[in-house]
Order: structure tokens, then C-alpha cells, then sequence
């Protein structure tokens, strides 16, 4: 949980409001839960601040979820800080997460790994230079028996190796992505017909 | 095998659609008024007597579990929490019911809310499914609509509301007094515990938590009765369980089997065996990655539930078989586990936080043999000195996997120091 990388002054905008969409998304969000404990909003607001803000939460965004639930601005950053699904700078606007945890390895994660890095050209936790892509190694995705997988911003694709992870970065590149699910002939979770 | 009309979740592979018209012709939401008005003593002892164990890894009694929570009504609120933070290497069951059976859960959240005389409930999910998360929603939202929940859900004159809460990538919330105080806006940093849950939980209140699967099968149970749950299985281990089966098989898949079932007929049943013949099989783990590792001779006779696989040293856990064949670089797949304890640390305490770095520190040595012999014992001692010195169980959840694979597979660590060392003095 160390080596949190935080944007840059330069990089970071002056003000942070919710779009008036957000706006309303983050009151029905705080109404959840019961009075005088909004703070359990502090996850999901930061995530829309996130959604909302290009892929990435500014510290001004930090500052305006703080106020706007009323709690200490340090407990926020506790939060956005913790968690490895918020990212506090820049990256690419498609992020390819590939699953390295052994049960992704032992169908072949290093493969995926090899795919991601020679398509994209850059290596683990790097972001393209045109800010296109970025490439992040993550913790078991929960998809074991559809291994190996990589998670492209909120869509899992499964089934994975070496070929078809090149033929999947590319066809986001060409901008048009498979259906997510496995890129094999499953469905879901069932055992492949033999 | 199980016969499959006694599976409990009949869309897992999501054949059908998941939502409310689709859930209904499945038989969910049959009768739920009239299980309500039982009553919540009844929806207890049923649990109770149909001998469920949790399904979220620690195999603790449901119904017992339920009986803990404050039986007087002070008025105030209190919750079911669900725990649908999975993500215990191996494990992917609870997705399976989320994306494809969810009115299985949302039924179920409102059936225990009854047993447990809880106000709401919250579902914590962690955040990387969020295509899951938008079908639960949906499904909850559904569920409102037709007046299955809210003010007098069902036409039972009993108040309940559920919610969502999505994480944000933390293995540690899968811990349930972490998931609380994530759920409270906070870090997800496990309590102390006492006080438990069932008495001073989610915003201080009384509030039970329990695995996704537990509370899906539940509404099937009370209908189907406890005493056909319990008809699955040996003594103490009773019903059906989601098996997920991961690694070098044939056809990995997630299937539904009745409890106590060989692991050799789980694999080659429903996953096609073992990848080059059961004979090419090295070892297993059994039950998530906590679970101590089984190498082929026990996995041999292995049976697959609490007690059988705690006669080995190991245990049932999430159910979530990890297969290895004997191409398997197994000192290599230990280290990624052990790079995972130590990743997913919260930090809280000093023996997890400094000993799962040193743990796959020194695992990595091992992997290539650059360790002296008497480095496995002291891998083995600093794994005893984690385990049961920390808040949660994280600490003993990272350490017995290490503990599993000294031993049954020390031979291999000496094996590969002893051929770095003969390589050394060769050259």
C-alpha cells in the first residue's frame, strides 16, 4: 500500500464540483445511509469525482468531497490513499489491469503480461505517451476458473493468452473492443465443451 | 453427483436471464409472506438445524451466528451486512450468483433480515465488479418496484430496506470488521474484537455478516426445509457448496456439488480431469489460498468438505480448488501467494505488516535456491510468529499457505539450494 502517486501541482486544477448529473448521483448516494452518517459516501463520491475527472481524483476534488460530507479533509485522503482502485494522478484513459496472482500464473498471466507490454510499449504501471494506455499490475480479480484475465476499465475479458490479448489491445487501440466475458467459446464460468 | 434438481443455483452459468420475470419462474420469491410469517425464531432455528456453515471461508455456524443477535427490540436500527467483497485467490463464486442468480441474494437478504430482526442491509461488492454491481442494483431496484422490499416487503407487514455499497479494490474488506468500517467511510482496518459485531457493529449497531453464497442459499433452504439441506453431506458438514475449480484442468469451471464429495470426482467430473492425467497432478489447494497446500498422495482419498480436509492439516475455506500439474514451478507459485499477503496487508499490525515483506523476501531467494538450509526453518518460525499475533486473521490467512508448502515440499527448497551451492563451488 506504499508509493502513492500523487499528480503534480502543475497538473492539478484549481476547483472540483460535481456535474449537475453527479450531483444528483451523489445525493441519491448519500441518502443510503442514515442520517448523521454520511460519510460512508466517501467511496462511491470518490469514485464519481473519479469517473467524472478523467480517470483520476485531484486534490481539489479531495477538498470538495470533504466539505460536501463534512468530514476532516485528512480522512478523505486516508480513503483515496487505501484503496488501489483510486488513482490521485494521471493515467491513461483505457487501463489495462492484468491479474498476476497464481491462479492467473498458472494459466499463463505471463503471457498476458508479455502481450500487454509489446503492444502498448511501455512496462507495468507505465502510461503510453499519447495517454491512451496505461498498464497496471492488480491482486486476484476474482475470475479464477476463467483465467487469466485482464480488467479494461470496468469490463473483465477472459480466457486470455499470449495471441488473444494482442488481438484485444488492438482492437481497443482501433477503437472497437469485443463484447466483455471470455474470448473463448464460454459463456461464463461453465466448463468448455470438449 | 448431485442430481440437478437438488441444485440450489440453477442459473449459475447464467443460461437464463437473471432478472425478476426469469428469477420468479426459478421459484425465487415463492411464498416468501408466508416464510416471513413463520416468524423470525423459526427462520433460525431452521438455519440452525439444517446445519449451513458459513460459505465465506471460515465454515462458522449460520443459524448460530443469527441467534447471537440482540433478541429485545430497542427500536434502533440494525443490519445484515453482506460480504460480496470476494477475492480470495481462487475463489469467483459469488460473481457466479451476483451477475447471474441475484434475486437469489436480494430474497435472501430479506429473509435473514427477518431471522436476524435487522432493519436493512447492505451488500459491500468489491469494486472491481462493477458490471455485477450494476445487475445487483438493477435487481434490487426491481425488487422495490414490485413491493418485495421497503415498507411491508412482500404484503408482510415487515419493513426492510437493502442497499449497495461498492469497494474499491482492499482484499482486507473481505475481513468483516474491516468491511465495516469501509462501509462507515473509513479505511478498511479490522476492529478489535470483542466487541463483535452481533453486538456493536455497523455504526455501532447490532449487525451480522455473512458470505453472499450463505444468504443466497438461504431462502432454498427454508423453503426446501432444513432437513433436505442436511440430507447432503456427512454430519457437521451438511448441503450443497459452489466448488470453483482453477489452474491446470482440463475445462476450469465453477459447479454446485453436494458436500464431502472426493476432490479426484470433483476434478475429473466436472472439470475434466487434470491436465496430462490425475497422474500428472503435483498438489492442490483446496480451498482459496489460505488453505494449506495438499500434494498429490493426500489428494489421492481427499474429501471435500470442513473435517475432511482438516484431518489433512488443510481446510474447506471458499471452497475455490487451486489445481497444480507437474509442470508447476510450486516454490514460484508460493511466492506470488506470499506477494499477495503481503500487498494486501492493511498495515495495522506490526507482525503482518514487516513479516509478509520478509516472508516474500525470502521466497524469492528460495525460488532460485539463493537461501541456506537453515532459512527454511526460520521461514517456518516467522510464520509462527504472524500467525495469531494479529487483529485478523490475514496474519494466519498469509502464513499457513507457507506452513503448507514446508510441509509437504521441503525436500524441493533443499533441493534447489543444495544445486546452487554445488553449481557455486563447480565454477
Amino acid at each position: 500500500m506504499s508509493g502513492i502517486e500523487i499528480a503534480p501541482d502543475h497538473l492539478q486544477p484549481d476547483s472540483f464540483v460535481f456535474s449537475d448529473e453527479n450531483l444528483v448521483k451523489a445525493q441519491t448516494t448519500i441518502a443510503k445511509y442514515p442520517e448523521r452518517k454520511q460519510q460512508s459516501a466517501v467511496m462511491p463520491l470518490l469514485d464519481l469525482a473519479q469517473r467524472q475527472n478523467g480517470g483520476w481524483v485531484p486534490r481539489a476534488a479531495i477538498e470538495y468531497i470533504a466539505d460536501m460530507l463534512q468530514m476532516p479533509s485528512i480522512r478523505v485522503w486516508e480513503v483515496a490513499t487505501f484503496y488501489t482502485m483510486y488513482f490521485l494522478a494521471p493515467k491513461g484513459r483505457t487501463k489495462v489491469h492484468v491479474c498476476t496472482t497464481t491462479p492467473c500464473w498458472l494459466r499463463g498471466s505471463d503471457d498476458v503480461v508479455k502481450a500487454c507490454k509489446e503492444t502498448l510499449g511501455i512496462g507495468m504501471g507505465e502510461t503510453t505517451s499519447d495517454g491512451a494506455f496505461s498498464l497496471h499490475e492488480v491482486e486476484c480479480a476474482g475470475a479464477c476458473v476463467n483465467a487469466p484475465v485482464v480488467q479494461i476499465n470496468d469490463d473483465y475479458y477472459e480466457d486470455l493468452d499470449f495471441e488473444k490479448t494482442k488481438r484485444l489491445l488492438d482492437s481497443f487501440k482501433a477503437g472497437d473492443p469485443p463484447k466483455p466475458g471470455p474470448l473463448s467459446d464460454r459463456r461464463g464460468s461453465e466448463p468448455a465443451k470438449a | 453427483m448431485l442430481d440437478i434438481k437438488d441444485r440450489i443455483f440453477t442459473n449459475l452459468y447464467g443460461e437464463e436471464p437473471w432478472d425478476l420475470a426469469a428469477a420468479k419462474k426459478r421459484g425465487d420469491w415463492d411464498g416468501t409472506k408466508e416464510l416471513i410469517a413463520k416468524g423470525r425464531e423459526w427462520i433460525v432455528e431452521e438455519m440452525k438445524s439444517s446445519g449451513m456453515r458459513g460459505r465465506g471461508g471460515a465454515g462458522f455456524p449460520t443459524g448460530l451466528k443469527w441467534s447471537f443477535m440482540p433478541k429485545e427490540d430497542d427500536g434502533k436500527p440494525r443490519y445484515l451486512v453482506v460480504n460480496a467483497d470476494e477475492g480470495e485467490p481462487g475463489t469467483c463464486k459469488d460473481r457466479d450468483i451476483i451477475r447471474n442468480d441475484p434475486h437469489k441474494l436480494v430474497e435472501g437478504c430479506l429473509l435473514a433480515g427477518v431471522g436476524l430482526g435487522a432493519t436493512a442491509g447492505y451488500i459491500y461488492i468489491r469494486g472491481e465488479f462493477h458490471n455485477e454491481a450494476n445487475i445487483l442494483d438493477a435487481a434490487i431496484q426491481e425488487a422495490y418496484d414490485a413491493g418485495l422490499l421497503g415498507k411491508n416487503a412482500c404484503g408482510s407487514g415487515y419493513d426492510y430496506d437493502l442497499y449497495l455499497h461498492r469497494g474499491a479494490g482492499a482484499y482486507i474488506c473481505g475481513e468483516e470488521t474491516a468491511l465495516i468500517e469501509s462501509l462507515e467511510g473509513k479505511k478498511g482496518q479490522p476492529r478489535l474484537k470483542p466487541p463483535f459485531p452481533a453486538m456493536a457493529g455497523l455504526y455501532g449497531r447490532p449487525t451480522t455478516v455473512n458470505n453472499v453464497e450463505t444468504i443466497a442459499a438461504a431462502p432454498t433452504v427454508l423453503r426446501r426445509g432444513a432437513a433436505w439441506f442436511s440430507s447432503f453431506g456427512r454430519e457437521n458438514n451438511a448441503g450443497t457448496k459452489l466448488f470453483c475449480i482453477s489452474g491446470h484442468v482440463n475445462t476450469p469451471c465453477n459447479v454446485e456439488e453436494t458436500m464431502g464429495i472426493s476432490l479426484k470426482e470433483l476434478i475429473e467430473r466436472h472439470a475434466g480431469g487434470v491436465r496430462g492425467g490425475w497422474d500428472n497432478l503435483l498438489a492442490v489447494i483446496p480451498g482459496g489460498s489460505s488453505t494449506p497446500v495438499l500434494p498429490k498422495h493426500i489428494c489421492d482419498t481427499a474429501i471435500m468438505d470442513f473435517d475432511g480436509l482438516r484431518e489433512h492439516q488443510s481446510g474447506l475455506g471458499t471452497a475455490a480448488v487451486i489445481v497444480m500439474d507437474k509442470s508447476t514451478d510450486i516454490v514460484k507459485a508460493f511466492a506470488r501467494l506470499s506477494y499477495f499477503y503481503m500487498h494486501e496487508s492493511c498495515g495495522q499490525c506490526t507482525p503482518c505488516r514487516e513479516g509478509f515483506g520478509w516472508v516474500y523476501r525470502v521466497m524469492q531467494r528460495m525460488v532460485t535456491g539463493d537461501a541456506r538450509i537453515e532459512e527454511i526453518d526460520m521461514l517456518q518460525q516467522v510464520t509462527k510468529e504472524i500467525e495469531g499475533h494479529t487483529i485478523c486473521a490475514h496474519g494466519d490467512g498469509g502464513s499457513w499457505p507457507i506452513q503448507g508448502m514446508i510441509r509437504h515440499f521441503r525436500p524441493e527448497l533443499e533441493r534447489r539450494i543444495e544445486e546452487r551451492l554445488a553449481a557455486a563451488r563447480a565454477a
